[in-house]
Parts: structure tokens; sequence; C-alpha cells
């Protein structure tokens, strides 16, 4: 009778422990899941990004290459490229993976594909990456509601290579109201 | 009296059958189509019938005209709507696709006489508020050019707008949702509403519209971007035609540099309420009690 019960006692014991290992393991998933879920970030209806013509995916050319994380300025490819964006402290790596050619990679070593490039851009940018996510920095286009939209990538419009926009060739001037009736004397003729 | 060879009686009986023959002559030498649409009741007044058999008119008047079908919306103002216009000068470039991209859009007359419902004014950096200063015409090889700034005026979408409060007849007036019309059939040429803007956001049909047929937009509103006749005022209307159905509007989507942001202020999740709750706005001539719905704001 008294070994029988110090039996059940022991084997209580060893529920509770299951049961509290249980719920800590339960616990530990929820809160990776959260993290992860916090650490994703959500899609956005982005065009293709706009590659070079014929350069993707990278990995046409760079398969067969042993990569060189050596620092150094390129003299046989890419040569098109002047690097004007934070130059003194970046290089091509930073941005593009070594390993595989056709991602991009974010500064926690986890790999993106370049239709999510607005991620490695908001790293730096954050205000700016805020107010794109909210629609008030760059360019949507289509429906607002009720239909398809297009959110422009930073890419679109600023070259990551070199990201200041350039000045463009404006549309012509209104008629003076001089010539209002006579657009050939506009141009002197 | 009797050398008076007609009576009171007699005069007002000779009158009338005159001007019911003349206007009975009339009748038959005009079409049926002119008769109708002279006889065209106010747009607010329509009924639904009204308003079918006035588009079906105008479309046959178009397609004989133009030489294209055209389908004419009366789609009405969406409940709970109420439509603001948000404009980054920190990013325009004074570029003017904006002004081309309307003209598009909304079938302004090319040339002779010239339109557009978007004007770009450069001013001297630094001197935002000298509206004196501005200059409409520049025209370098290169924008933006350094030491100004550029800042698109067009229609404001007034609360309290004065255009509407002048006009004569009520050819213009505020829809539900904001926007501020022109019933191009209604309008009797008086140009008060023009002289009443503080932002010269109307414009003049001083001739018939030229338009090219291959550029003509077919998709169109009856307040909107219908082609417009001669001796009507029109002006910006956000592209009714296409904000009702949720598209943004043409110049938001040919601007290159995402200087241009449209939403329901109605709706707290929306740009623009987003950019007016945080970022730096104003509104060209608030001290005017206008009340616009269009706000200039520095995304930098």
């Amino acid at each position: 009778m008294y070994y029988s019960k110090q039996q059940d006692v022991c084997l209580e014991r060893v529920n509770m422990r299951r049961i509290v290992l249980l719920s800590f393991l339960l616990s530990l998933f929820v809160f990776c899941w959260v993290l992860d879920g916090r650490a994703k970030e959500e899609d956005f209806p982005v065009p293709r990004p706009p590659f070079s013509e014929g350069i993707f995916p990278c990995s046409n050319c760079h398969a067969g290459m042993e990569a060189n994380t050596k620092r150094r300025e390129l003299k046989e490819e890419h040569t098109n490229i002047q690097l004007k964006h934070g130059s003194v402290s970046r290089w091509c790596l930073d941005c593009h993976d070594a390993t595989n050619r056709d991602m991009l990679k974010l500064a926690s070593g986890e790999h993106i594909d370049f239709s999510h490039s607005y991620e490695l851009c908001g790293q730096c940018h954050g205000p700016t990456y805020r107010d794109w996510k909210v629609g008030v920095h760059g360019k949507r286009i289509g429906y607002f509601d009720g239909g398809p939209r297009t959110y422009f990538l930073c890419v679109n419009c600023h070259n990551p290579h070199d990201p200041k926009f350039k000045p463009i060739k404006p549309e012509p001037p209104p008629f003076k109201p001089l010539y209002k009736y006579n657009p050939a004397a506009r141009s002197g003729k | 009296m009797a050398g008076n060879r007609y009576s009171r009686r007699d005069f007002i009986r000779m009158a009338s059958v005159a001007a019911l023959s003349g206007f009975g002559l009339s009748g038959v030498s005009c079409k049926k189509a002119d008769l109708e649409e002279f006889l065209q009741k106010h747009y607010l007044e329509m009924t639904e019938e009204d308003k079918k058999r006035t588009i079906k008119r105008l479309e046959e008047k178009y397609l004989k005209k133009y030489g294209k079908q055209f389908t004419i919306s009366t789609q009405g103002a969406k409940p709970g709507t109420l439509w603001g216009y948000g404009l980054d000068l920190s990013r325009c470039i004074g570029c003017r696709r904006c002004v081309y991209g309307c003209v598009k859009e909304n079938n302004h007359s090319r040339y002779n006489p010239q339109l557009h419902w978007i004007r770009v004014l450069r001013l001297p950096e630094g001197s935002l508020i000298n509206l004196e200063n501005a200059e409409h015409y520049y025209d370098p090889a290169l924008v933006p050019e350094p030491g100004y700034v550029y800042m698109p005026v067009q229609c404001q979408h007034c609360e309290n707008p004065p255009c509407v409060k002048v006009c004569p007849v009520h050819a213009t007036w505020k829809e539900p949702d904001g926007l501020v019309v022109v019933d191009y059939n209604w309008c009797i040429g008086c140009r008060y509403c023009i002289a009443a803007c503080p932002y010269k956001g109307r414009v003049f049909n001083w001739a018939e519209p030229n338009i090219p047929a291959e550029e003509l937009n077919t998709a169109v509103h009856y307040l909107g971007n219908r082609p417009r006749y001669k001796n009507v005022v029109d002006k910006c209307t956000f592209c009714v035609q296409r904000v009702r159905q949720g598209r943004y509007p043409a110049c938001v989507e040919a601007c290159p540099t995402g200087t241009r942001k449209f939403g329901n202020l109605l709706d707290p999740n929306s740009e623009i309420r987003y950019l007016i709750d945080h970022k730096r706005v104003f509104r060209m001539k608030e001290d005017l009690n206008t009340e616009p719905k269009f706000y200039y704001f520095f995304g930098l």
C-alpha cells in the first residue's frame, strides 16, 4: 500500500515534468513562429526588376566561376558599372551574394530575391522605406481600390549603383497668349 | 377710336401666331437631336431615364463628329469618399509629364486653342510663396535647373469653391465626393468662374477643340473628359472617370518622380491621410478660406 502510494507520487511527478517540458517547447515554438513572422516582410505588387538586357540570371556566367571575395576594381567584366553609392565603404558582394549569384544578400546573411530588393535598400534607408511602404515615397499606378496595381521598386527609378535622379528634358512649355492662334509663330517661323 | 385698325387682342393673336409659326419652322429646319440638345435638362435634374437618353444622343453625336464610338459614363460619387490630392514639392522636377499626360487622358484641344489643366510654375529657390515671381513658360534643355523649385497648379477642388458661387446658371457644382465639376451642356460661357478662381484652375474653349482622331480617349465621363464644345469652360476633375472606378488619376501615373499622391480623405489608411498626418503640409492661398483639397507637402 505504502509502496504503491510512493509510486503514484513518482508517476505524478514524471507527468508534471512532461507537461512543463511540453508547454515550454510549445511556447518556444510559438515564440519563434511570431519572431519569424515579424522578420518576414509582406509582399508588394512590384514589376520585374529592370535588369540590363541579357544579364540575368547571373549564374549563366558565374556558374563555373570560383568566387573571388577580395575587394577590388573589376577590370574585365561589369566595367560599365561605376559605383556611386557609398563606394568608399561598400562594394559588389555587400549586396550581391557570392554563393548564390541570382540572389541578393541582406546584412543578416539572408538571401532575398531581386524582386524583394526593397528590403535590401530599406536596411540603410529606413525612413524612405517606411514612406515607400505606405505609398508616400515612390510611384504607384493602376487601381488604388478594387483592381490590380503596381508599386514601383526603388530600382525602377534609382539605379542602385548610381542612385541620384538624373536631369531630364522637359516637355514643351504652353503657347504664349500672343501666339495662341498661331502655334507656328512660336518657333519664330 | 374707330381709326385704330387693330385691337390689343388682335395684336396678341397675330404675334403669337407669328411666334408659333417661326418656332415651328425652325423646328423643321433643325434636326431632332439639336432640338433635344437645346431642350436638355440640367444634369442634376435629370432622371436616370433622361441621362440614358442624353448619353445615347451624345454618343451618336461624337460618333458622327469624331468617327469613334465613345462610352460615356454617368457613374455617381461613391458613398464615404472625399477625394484629396498630395503633391511633393521636394520631388517635383518641373518636367511637365503630368501636363501632357492630362492632355491625352482628358481630350484637351491641342492647338487653336491649346488648353492645359495643369500649369507648372517655376519659382526661385527660397521664394515659394512669392507667386509674382512665378514663370510657367520656362524652357531649359534639362530640368531640374539649379536654383529653382517647381510647383504644379491645377484645380484645387475647394470645399468652399468661389467659382461655384459666381456661376449665374449653376452649370458648375461640387459633387458629394468633393469634385468640382462642370456640365458642358449647361455652361453659357460667361467666364465668371475663371475670374473668380484664385488658382487659375479653369480654362475656356475659345474655339471648337482640335483633337487628333487617333489620340482620342473614348472612355469618358459626362462630367469629365468627354470632348468639349466651343464657348464652354472646363477644368481638372481629378480624372473623375478614373477615380470613381478606384484608379489613380492620369497625372499621378505620368509623373516620373512619384511626386503626385492621391486618395480618399475619409479613409484613415489612405496615402493622402498618411502624408497629411506625417509630413509638412500646406494648401495654396489658405488665407482665402477656399479650403482646397490639394495638399502640397515636403517629402524631405
